[in-house]
């Protein structure tokens, strides 16, 4: 659980996460933002399917691996939320044709 | 800094990082007229501990401290410079002849280095207990680069646990911030500080001694603090729900948990300077792999010098410094100036490097990690990618592996998508101890470009010259 300590400046940023709009704020990563909006679990793993939320926020760890745009195992640390993206959170291995 | 100019297809300088030591080494190369190019993966500068520097939304200056408002500075000396800035650029590949592999948006592009200087920087040093796969458990400094650049604190019960600067300084930041911590379980082993004592007069004597002080107090008025805790682990259905943890007097506990903040040390990111071939060797003060360097951070490997905490852990002050001596000695070799005057410059670097690097030793000794935490007990998940349990690399010896290459083999521990960042140096010890023999011996894992993953797309996108179309054509 994250919370903002104060009523941020920067602009309000909407997207959405698995079809469902959050707010979050210019400047905010994607992975900050699905914290900030209380979403707990960004993907399930491969092997066991066990659930998995960001970890180390730098590029590191792989584990905030989601759908941006339609574009799969982004991590979401390194990138920027932008008014209008759609992220999906991504559930176990990738089947063919998928 | 120039930014959006198209990249070109040749530098004399390709500088990769944008914390202190990248920062510092590109601005003081293109002020001697070098032609710069700098990468960042993250999409703004200032590296991990400066990090959103310029566009923090925090308005209280004193919640993160004087030392972060210093890469102000920093960020202006590059800012007024003309090298060339790439945000979001992820460099996947730098080869021995310095052709250097980088996406940016998607997009992936090859590109000729004169000379390449390495600033990649630290991460934190795996936590590998029970749980720490689970949402909720995060590690301290994902914690402080929220706080930086969103101003996100974590809320509920808060619970923090590890040991070294970092865990005292994220603390002292969330007390300032007004965030409430439940508790503070200090890993630190009791030993420790018997074995750090023959450096206490250099560390009195250095900057990090008064701030030490006055940041453990400041978290000590306001935190409960839980000493030689031995044991912990993360609990809940899902997602955390509760620590427990065993301190001194071996009895059990048991805290409710929101949030559990894991920090045992940083350590060198050696990711890129492995996969590019550079010598590397152990270092057994900082329990990791560090690149072989020489005084001016040059690497095994010719044109390819590595500068800052990638080069072995000094702090972010030593890392600037680190940096302008790696960019002088990138002049000198690029013939911009002599050997004469590359000396000269580097005079004042060295004595201020001389000065940041005063009290490392015993920093690195009174905040060694515990043994438990760096070689843990069977169950616990160590390459959290492909969900190995430290059991089964254990077992992988038992079957005659004999070093991390091998077992990679085996178990495809640290196969994942972080390629061994979050394990190898779990690995590395848990080798060791199992033959045992020494972690240099035993080594690293053996890494290969992409060092970060590109899409079939993007390489199929790379430009071609008509030669190498024609070789495939039928």
């Amino acid at each position: 659980m994250f919370r903002r300590l104060h009523e941020a400046e920067g602009k309000a940023v909407t997207l959405t996460v698995d079809g469902r709009p959050i707010e979050a704020r210019e400047g905010d990563s994607v992975a900050a933002a699905l914290l900030a909006a209380g979403i707990a679990v960004c993907r399930t793993t491969p092997v066991s399917g066990a659930p998995r939320a960001p970890y180390c926020m730098m590029g590191v760890c792989f584990e905030c691996l989601v759908t941006i745009d339609g574009r799969g195992n982004r991590q979401a640390c390194l990138v920027r939320v932008e008014p209008g993206m759609a992220v999906a959170t991504q559930a176990g291995k990738r089947e063919l044709g998928a | 800094m120039s930014a959006a100019p198209p990249l070109k297809d040749s530098y004399e300088l390709a500088v990769i990082g944008a914390g202190p030591a990248g920062l510092a080494a590109a601005a003081l190369a293109s002020g001697l007229g070098i032609d710069t190019v700098l990468f960042d993966e993250q999409t703004g500068p200032g590296g991990q501990i400066y990090r959103a520097i310029g566009e923090t939304p925090l308005r209280e200056r004193r919640v993160l401290g004087e030392d972060y408002w210093h890469g102000s500075a920093l960020l202006e000396a590059f800012r007024a410079s003309a090298a060339h800035y790439v945000p979001g650029a992820s460099v996947w590949s730098v080869s021995r002849a310095r052709e250097i592999g980088v996406s940016v948006g998607g997009v992936a592009r090859l590109l000729q280095a004169g000379h390449v200087i390495l600033a990649t920087g630290a991460l934190e040093r795996p936590f590998p207990i029970e749980g720490w796969t689970l949402p909720g458990v995060m590690t301290v400094g994902a914690a402080q680069i929220l706080l930086k650049s969103s101003a996100l604190a974590a809320s509920g019960e808060v619970v923090l646990a590890g040991s070294g600067p970092l865990l005292w300084l994220l603390a002292a930041q969330y007390v300032r911030a007004g965030v409430a911590i439940s508790a503070f379980l200090d890993t630190t082993p009791r030993g420790n500080l018997q074995a750090a004592l023959p450096h206490l007069p250099a560390f009195l004597a250095s900057a990090y001694f008064r701030k030490g002080l006055r940041l453990t107090r400041e978290v000590k008025r306001r935190v409960r603090i839980v000493r030689n805790v031995a044991t912990l682990a993360a609990r809940g259905e899902g997602r955390l729900e509760a620590v427990v943890y065993r301190a001194a007097d071996g009895v059990e506990r048991q805290l409710a948990a929101d949030t559990l903040l894991l920090h045992q040390g940083i350590v060198a990111n050696v990711n890129l300077a492995n996969a590019i071939g550079c010598a590397h060797a152990w270092d057994d003060r900082q329990l990791a792999f560090r690149p072989v360097v020489d005084e001016w951070g040059m690497s095994s490997v010719e044109g390819v010098a590595i500068a800052g905490d990638g080069a072995g852990i000094a702090g972010a002050e030593a890392a600037e410094h680190r940096g302008r001596l790696a960019a002088l000695d990138a002049a000198a070799r690029l013939g911009r100036i002599d050997r004469a005057r590359r000396d000269r410059d580097a005079a004042p670097y060295r004595a201020h490097l001389r000065r940041a690097e005063r009290g490392r030793a015993f920093l690195d000794a009174l905040y060694r990690p515990a043994k438990a935490f760096r070689i843990p007990e069977d169950d616990v998940v160590v390459c959290r990618c492909e969900e190995v349990t430290a059991r089964q690399v254990r077992e992988s010896i038992g079957l005659g592996c004999t070093g991390p290459n091998q077992m990679k083999a085996f178990l495809r521990c640290g196969m994942g998508p972080c390629q061994g960042r979050l394990c190898g140096l779990t690995v590395t010890e848990l080798i060791a101890e199992a033959r045992g023999a020494a972690p240099g011996e035993v080594g690293y894992y053996r890494l290969r470009p992409p060092i970060k993953p590109i899409t079939l797309e993007e390489l199929a996108g790379l430009p071609k010259t008509a030669a190498a179309v024609a070789a495939v054509e039928r």
